[in-house]
């Protein structure tokens, strides 16, 4: 069994504390420009949508990586790098459907979620469980009953 | 430096400079940031008695130490300035996303001064600034400037700008960042407005550093853990929104009813928070590093009022509500989204339309007056019509649009204006609420719940549990949340984390993000300090302790009927203590020795 980030943006309220708690554990400061997760957000809608690195299990960035040091670590359950393999060349970026792999120009490395490791701060530190560290098979449970929730609220109306 | 950036940047709008100067330390550790660093900066820079809409009036973005970080609920940043609504300093605290952003790009500080020939946005992205013409901007909405500002610079760009209102001087216009929230109150909009200044618009890829991020980090679990466990800050405000209050203050007869004639309304459930999370609410919504949520995102959908965005919190349920009279919550909401969409303070707003409905039934103001418009209490529609009239600057808005104490004053009746230092009251009633008059009637910016919430005690029973009814205690209680409030607000922490938090925590939080050491006693003793420099920025302006009073409703007429009836303001039973415990002489004058304990 391995965990999944699960993301909920019917519950994020844009509060960026994701961004916040992701930068503080990897680099020691606030700097949500190199968050590994990043909150877009309409405003007057009211609607916020988290994105980060989905750990796919056929991951393209793994693919195009040339050197092998972008692979799948499946005891973690998610994609990780290896530092001393990667020449910075930026093909994961490019393959990367969900544009979650970035290259930070600053401090020329290449920066992406690493699950912190199987306990990720984003989680700990989102105040309405927009964001879940859950179980792979159980990630769609809560979903799933919202659905039967609502099938049987119309049922009893209904009987 | 750890928490502060260090640097503050001043724009020259008359000669078109920009420079950056080093924010010195001293005055950082004494005065922390937001209204106590821009306090500061108004006290030296600025004469008290010029005119708030004149050049040289300056106009001061500031963040403070924890913006940035993720302290529960520290997005905040105010903005300083001379208010024109009431001649006193301003200070309006707004969240969002622009204080931290400021912050990323490098500056804890904006610094304006003069005026711009032709209007102008300021673009800054990190240390690249520039002064840029906002001419096809000027007469947009907030979230059109807001759209076109983010297209003709960075997508993710934070906008603090004025809509229309702003742009015509209405007195209570308000700046607005993220569309949605606002530094709302004494009119700071005009006097950006005044200054031909648009937009402020801000994108920064920088870091925030604070200096052991391990032990930053636990006393933002701890300290986060506090509010979470509160019934207020942990839950209630995210299910309800701050509108929870209608209810809670509606059943003890606290809610001011038809320009505070009344202080029950029966049917105020139509527009309390449960209600509308019923009805109108999409999503709760949180400023940055908000672990409260209060934020409401709603939606109406009948065409009659159709709209979306942000609201409607209390104050606006109440003063477009009850206080006119109204209990119908769509177009409360409506009403709330052209205030939001053009710029405006929907407290003195609907403060003001209140004020006028009771000159309209009192036959002083005319339909002659008003275009035909009938400002009886509990026209719906008249409410609304009202609302885009000021926003719009059309006929008797235009008069709408100076607030209530210069509306009322017009017509030979000022005392029909429930203002404190020409600013409109919120919405607690002093009669039946004893310490919240105390805190209006000494509010360094006029009619103002924000500059001491005396209601968490009065009413809530936070963080302890006081008979609202009674004079005794008001006068302490009140001086010890004005002086936290301040101390909150140059922090860059939002007051609501209070629900929660207290000056231990603030110390804190503020040592572990600045590495300096601040106790308790010197949280509170900078919220002192902040209060009594506001206090002589407003002598000096020509105010005096003469000011620091309630109008004669609240004093001489008792509230007729409800919960609370029978009960009026017993000010004068306060205010001589509250100038002792202050260090005020007998005229509400700071002492000398109370100036130089402060270092002021």
């Amino acid at each position: 069994m391995s965990k999944m980030l699960m993301i909920y943006p019917d519950r994020c309220t844009g509060c960026h504390n994701c961004e916040l708690a992701c930068t503080l554990s990897h680099d020691g400061e606030f700097r949500p420009y190199t968050s590994r997760i990043h909150v877009y957000s309409w405003e007057t809608e009211g609607f916020s949508m988290p994105t980060t690195c989905q750990h796919c299990n056929d991951a393209p960035c793994v693919a195009v990586c040339p050197t092998g040091a972008m692979y799948d670590d499946r005891a973690v359950g998610r994609v990780a790098w290896d530092v001393l393999k990667c020449i910075g060349c930026r093909m994961c970026t490019l393959a990367c459907p969900f544009g979650a792999v970035v290259f930070d120009t600053q401090r020329r490395r290449i920066v992406k979620c690493d699950l912190c490791d199987g306990a990720p701060e984003c989680v700990l530190f989102c105040p309405v469980q927009a964001l879940e560290y859950v179980e792979e098979a159980d990630a769609t449970r809560s979903r799933k009953k919202a659905v039967a929730v609502e099938f049987k609220k119309t049922f009893e109306e209904v009987s | 430096m750890y928490g502060w950036k260090g640097t503050i940047l001043r724009i020259n709008l008359e000669k078109g400079t920009v420079v950056t100067e080093e924010l010195p330390a001293d005055l950082a550790k004494k005065y922390l940031g937001g209204r106590g660093l821009g306090t500061y900066y108004m006290g030296v820079e600025v004469d008290p008695r010029i005119d708030p809409l004149s050049p040289e009036n300056k106009l001061i973005f500031a963040a403070g130490p924890l913006s940035g970080t993720n302290a529960p609920s520290a997005g905040h940043y105010d903005v300083v300035t001379k208010g024109p609504l009431t001649g006193t300093i301003a200070a309006s605290s707004s969240g969002g996303m622009f204080g931290p952003m400021l912050k990323y790009a490098g500056y804890d500080m904006i610094i304006f001064e003069g005026m711009a020939s032709r209007p102008v946005y300021v673009w800054i992205m990190d240390d690249k600034v520039e002064l840029r013409d906002a001419g096809a901007l000027w007469g947009k909405t907030v979230p059109e400037t807001t759209e076109a500002l983010r297209e003709e610079t960075d997508e993710e760009a934070s906008v603090a700008c004025i809509g229309p209102a702003g742009e015509r001087l209405v007195l209570f216009a308000n700046v607005m960042n993220e569309c949605g929230r606002a530094a709302g109150r004494s009119g700071v909009g005009a006097v950006m407005g005044s200054k031909n200044l648009k937009a402020v618009v801000v994108r920064g890829t920088g870091a925030v550093q604070i200096p052991d991020p391990k032990a930053f980090r636990d006393t933002v679990i701890k300290t986060s853990a506090k509010i979470r466990e509160n019934p207020v800050g942990g839950s209630g405000l995210r299910l309800y929104g701050t509108d929870v209050l209608v209810n809670i203050l509606n059943e003890v007869g606290a809610l001011p009813t038809r320009n505070f004639r009344e202080s029950y309304f029966p049917t105020a459930d139509k527009v309390g928070g449960e209600t509308l999370a019923k009805t109108l609410l999409t999503r709760p919504r949180g400023c940055y590093s908000c672990i409260i949520s209060c934020g409401r995102a709603s939606r109406v959908k009948n065409p009659a009022y159709e709209g979306m965005g942000e609201g409607p919190e209390y104050e606006t349920a109440w003063s477009l509500g009850p206080d006119c009279g109204i209990d119908d919550l769509e177009a409360v909401t409506k009403a709330n989204f052209i205030c939001n969409d053009y710029g405006m303070d929907t407290i003195t707003m609907g403060s003001t339309i209140a004020c006028a409905m009771d000159l309209y039934e009192s036959g002083i103001i005319k339909a002659a007056d008003t275009e035909g418009l009938q400002l009886t209490f509990g026209n719906v529609a008249a409410m609304v019509e009202a609302v885009r009239k000021t926003a719009l600057g059309e006929g008797f808005g235009k008069k709408l649009a100076l607030g209530s104490y210069r509306l009322a004053e017009s017509y030979g009746h000022p005392e029909y204006s429930m203002t404190v230092k020409k600013q409109e009251m919120p919405a607690y009633d002093p009669r039946a609420i004893q310490g919240i008059g105390l805190n209006y009637a000494t509010s360094s910016r006029g009619g103002c719940h924000v500059r001491g919430y005396t209601i968490s005690p009065e009413i809530l029973g936070q963080p302890l549990s006081m008979d609202r009814t009674v004079t005794e205690g008001k006068a302490n209680i009140t001086m010890i949340f004005q002086n936290l409030t301040s101390a909150i607000d140059a922090s860059g922490m939002c007051l609501f984390a209070t629900f929660g938090l207290g000056a231990e925590d603030l110390a804190l939080l503020l040592s572990a993000a600045t590495g300096e050491s601040y106790s308790a006693d010197a949280v509170m003793e900078i919220g002192d300090r902040i209060y009594n420099m506001e206090r002589l920025f407003n002598f000096k302006a020509g105010l005096s302790g003469a000011d620091d009073r309630l109008p004669e409703r609240l004093i001489k007429n008792p509230i007729p009927a409800g919960p609370s009836k029978g009960m009026v303001s017993r000010l004068a039973e306060m205010l001589p203590e509250y100038y002792k415990l202050r260090g005020w002489d007998d005229a509400g004058t700071p002492t000398p020795e109370k100036l130089k304990s402060l270092g002021l």
